[in-house]
């Protein structure tokens, strides 16, 4: 997500960064094309108009342009508004409360609501162990309420009994009192889509909030929004209240800027990401973390929480030497790619790293993916010693053997290594981009021990 | 054109369901009207206040451009757009509406040549008509208008479910089959969609049928394992007929942004479209994308959905729309015209 203009944007700000001196003009002329490609990804006209007279100010307020690396304080300047529009902080669904919570879902028609209720109901059953109830309160769309009751058992999720020809207040108050007397923890309550302009069905939806009195109004809106998603927006958020959004349909291209015009309109957390059709497909959502991955910096907090969660710390450290600084074998890559593995997979994890949208599109071109890691390994450890230290030993009769051992083809030995010094080639790539020494180099000279202090120099570097 | 009959007394399917949107009483044309004003207001009321008495100056011009990119056109084709207009008006003074009739017309002669309707083949029996589109952009609702729509023609319409993946998809079809009249084939729960779109054929023909509508999963174009499904379904409708599908409609949504340009293109690599049919200009959203469209692809434009209810789908006329999207269509004159273009399509077309 957000690669097309994660991309653009650290292109952009990526020629700026990498200039000695710059100019006003300069400023000017990347702010320029930073406003295209933020309006290319639709985010709302007047937030990058918002942003970009902000970064202007601030660049040429302080002495920024007479520092020692102007580039890289504009960048940090860019971030940093990015940040502010975006919000620093993640907050989680306000369900603590006396049961049951109430959540209701809003938003256009089309947008995602039922699908997404059935998802978050999944989650907080099965992560968070609540016990939740679901209801349909669409009596317009044909087969809203048997969708949501497919769902919701596939899911392994109780639903409200669907009881023909009642009116949306007369299900929410069925709703409530099954949910009290029945003891769940969270009762979900989809709704219509429903035009924001369209003042019967808003005032529907703020009957019915407050007869349900709701902890959580989710808005539920399509990442592939345009201009529209201020304007709608504006007006859930006048008209019912909004407490979180739901951005849906991530997997797709949409290069997602109505997750920063919501964000700037409502000032409510995006809570939840949908990735796919599927009720696995949700994702929890950390605002803090989007600027940085904006701006084609990488999600360095992503990638080293990730890291901590599936691999020890003294291995991970050890990887990201390796990764950083370069001289890593087919014995290395072995290790890594069991890692790589655990952590969800190569592409996924580069996705988090700065800068290198790009070179994932030639590992996907070099189809490096995660099924066939573990042939990869496999491969691998039918070498001996000597040859995972030194690829280059391997010629035609090795390859036969090693392909025998392991149960493959020659040509996938070769697909292997071929992948190896694609590999290398882009950590050269990635070590270039963060300069002189790789990560070692930034952080002056020693690896750091503290994920932390790896990121805030990062953060401070780039 | 079917678009254009009276409205029909409201079917006797599912009671619950709006036939109509709530607002909908002045007939279509109000609609129509209302539609697209809601569409134009936010640009209407900015070009108003711009452009009262004033010199068309580089800063009119700029602001200009933003009421356009408000209105989805995309920032590249919005200061094309603007830039042109500049080079022929610069720095004399223009009132409001001079500036509006220039743009709209501009925009309007991107348009207008892809204000074309679907043309139903009589000779194919049936004509195979495959809907296809991302997620919820209103793609079974509008199977559903057009089987009402070509039902009041007289023809004789028969519908697919071949969205066999998403849940309560087919019982949301049938629905409309019992809304509009129109048989409905289903296969069982994610079964296979080819094998559905081909049964609902080889029945068709056996009935005799003068359409056949397929309605199919929403799928992100970005899905290449969804998209393959999709062209599977045209492979097995081609066993039947090798013409088949006589017609493929791609279904937006007018909310979409930019992101609609990436939809066209990879649809359209996939297999040929015949037309677009922008649903939801009923709402807020101002389509504006569409002009981008237009200018880049050159595809009909067959229709666009104004509501939820079985006859909110009207021909897509490119000066009503173009004047609307610049907020022209509140004084009296051009009302007239609308109407006057309006009842133009009244005479069948076919
Ligand atoms: N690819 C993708 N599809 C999604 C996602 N979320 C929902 N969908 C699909 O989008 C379509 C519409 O979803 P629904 O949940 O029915 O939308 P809704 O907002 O309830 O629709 P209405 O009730 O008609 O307003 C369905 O085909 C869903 O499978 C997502 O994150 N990714
Ligand atoms: N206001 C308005 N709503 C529409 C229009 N067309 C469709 N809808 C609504 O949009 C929602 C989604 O429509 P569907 O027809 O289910 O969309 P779909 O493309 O079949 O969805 P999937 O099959 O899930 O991909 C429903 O709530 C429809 O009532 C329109 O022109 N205007
Ligand atoms: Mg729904
Ligand atoms: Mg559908």
């Amino acid at each position: 997500m957000f690669e097309g203009l994660n991309t653009k944007l650290g292109a952009i700000f990526d020629r700026l960064g990498r200039r000695g001196v710059i100019s006003e003009g300069d400023i000017t002329d990347a702010l320029r094309e930073a406003r295209v490609a933020l309006l290319e990804a639709d985010v709302a006209l007047s937030v990058v108009k918002d942003f970009t007279v902000k970064v202007k100010e601030r660049a040429l307020g302080q002495d920024v342009l007479r520092s020692v690396a102007p580039g890289q304080q504009v960048i940090k300047i860019a971030h940093d508004a990015l940040l502010d529009m975006l919000g620093t902080t993640a907050e989680p669904l306000n369900i603590n409360v006396a049961p049951p919570a109430v959540v209701l879902m809003l938003g256009l028609q089309g947008s995602g609501k039922t699908t997404t209720a059935a998802k978050v109901a999944r989650f907080l059953q099965g992560t968070q162990r609540r016990k939740v109830l679901l209801a349909s309160l669409d009596v317009r769309r044909p087969a809203a309420q048997e969708q949501l009751a497919v769902l919701a058992e596939h899911v392994g999720v109780a639903s409200l009994p669907i009881v023909p020809g009642q009116d949306p207040l007369g299900i929410t108050r069925r709703a409530l009192q099954a949910a009290r007397q029945e003891g769940f923890d969270v009762l979900i309550l989809d709704t219509a889509g429903r035009l924001a302009v369209d003042e019967d069905l808003m005032a529907e939806a703020a009957a019915i909030r407050d007869l349900a009195q709701p902890h959580e109004k989710l808005l539920v809106l399509d990442a592939m929004t345009g201009q529209d998603a201020l304007t709608t927006a504006t007006h859930f958020h006048a008209k019912v209240g909004v407490t979180g959004l739901v951005l849906t349909r991530l997997d797709g291209d949409a290069r997602g800027g109505a997750a920063l015009s919501l964000r700037a309109v409502t000032g409510c957390p995006i809570k939840f990401l949908g990735t796919g059709e599927k009720v696995e497909a949700l994702e929890v959502y950390h605002p803090d973390r989007l600027a940085d991955r904006i701006l084609g910096m990488g999600d360095v907090v992503s990638l080293v929480e990730k890291a901590a969660a599936t691999v020890d710390k003294t291995e991970a450290e050890a990887m990201a030497t390796k990764m950083f600084t370069g001289g890593f074998d087919l014995n290395d890559l072995a290790k890594q790619l069991r890692q790589v593995r655990k952590m969800g997979g190569l592409s996924s994890l580069l996705g988090f790293l700065p800068g290198v949208g790009k070179i994932k599109d030639q590992l996907k071109a070099a189809n490096v993916d995660d099924r066939v890691i573990a042939r990869q390994e496999a491969i691998i450890l039918s070498m001996t010693l000597k040859e995972r230290r030194d690829a280059s030993l391997l010629g035609a009769s090795r390859k036969r053997r090693i392909a025998k051992g392991a149960g493959v083809e020659v040509q996938d030995v070769n697909r292997l290594l071929k992948q190896f010094f694609e590999m290398e080639k882009t950590l050269r790539q990635v070590r270039r981009k963060m300069g002189p020494g790789g990560l070692a180099g930034l952080m002056g000279g020693g690896v750091s021990d503290d994920p932390d202090k790896v990121l805030a120099r990062l953060k401070r570097g780039f | 054109m079917f678009f254009s009959s009276p409205p029909p007394a409201p079917a006797s399917a599912s009671a619950a369901a709006p036939e109509e949107s709530p607002r909908a009483s002045g007939g279509w044309l109000a609609r129509l009207r209302s539609g697209l004003k809601r569409s134009s207001d936010t640009l209407s009321s900015g070009l108003k206040n711009v452009f009262a008495r004033r010199t068309l100056d580089q800063a009119a011009l700029e602001e200009l451009e933003d009421l356009l990119i408000q209105a989805d056109l995309g920032p590249k084709p919005a200061a094309r757009l603007v830039k042109d207009l500049g080079a022929t008006r610069l720095d004399k003074t223009v009132t409001d509406a001079e500036v509006r009739a220039i743009l709209a017309e501009s925009l309007a002669s991107i348009l207008a040549p892809c204000a074309k309707p679907l043309e139903i083949d009589p000779t194919k029996k049936p004509f195979v008509v495959l809907m296809v589109g991302v997620n919820g952009n209103g793609k079974t609702t509008t199977v559903g208008k057009l089987a009402h729509g070509y039902r009041e023609q007289g023809l004789s319409v028969l519908l697919a479910a071949a969205d066999t993946f998403r849940a309560a998809a087919v019982e949301q079809l049938v629905a409309w089959g019992e809304r509009t009249g129109c048989p409905v084939v289903v296969g069982p729960p994610k079964g296979d969609a080819a094998a559905v779109a081909f049964r609902a054929y080889e029945q068709a023909r056996a009935e005799g049928r003068d359409l056949l509508l397929v309605d199919t999963a929403g799928r992100l174009h970005t899905h290449d394992n969804l998209m393959q499904e999709l062209a599977k379904i045209g492979r097995v409708l081609k066993k039947i007929d090798p013409e088949a599908p006589h017609a493929t409609l791609l279904v937006l949504d007018a909310t979409t942004g930019q992101n609609a340009h990436a939809q066209v293109e990879t649809f359209k690599a996939l297999t040929p479209i015949s037309g677009l049919i922008v649903t939801k200009l009923d709402g807020s959203a101002k389509g504006g994308v569409l002009v981008a469209l237009a200018d880049r692809f050159g595809l009909p434009i067959v229709a666009v959905g104004v509501g939820e209810g079985v006859s909110d789908l009207r021909p897509f006329d490119a000066t009503a729309f173009a004047r609307a999207l610049v907020g022209l269509e509140d004084d009296r004159q051009s009302k007239q015209e609308l109407d006057m273009s309006c009842r133009g399509d009244e005479e069948p077309s076919t």
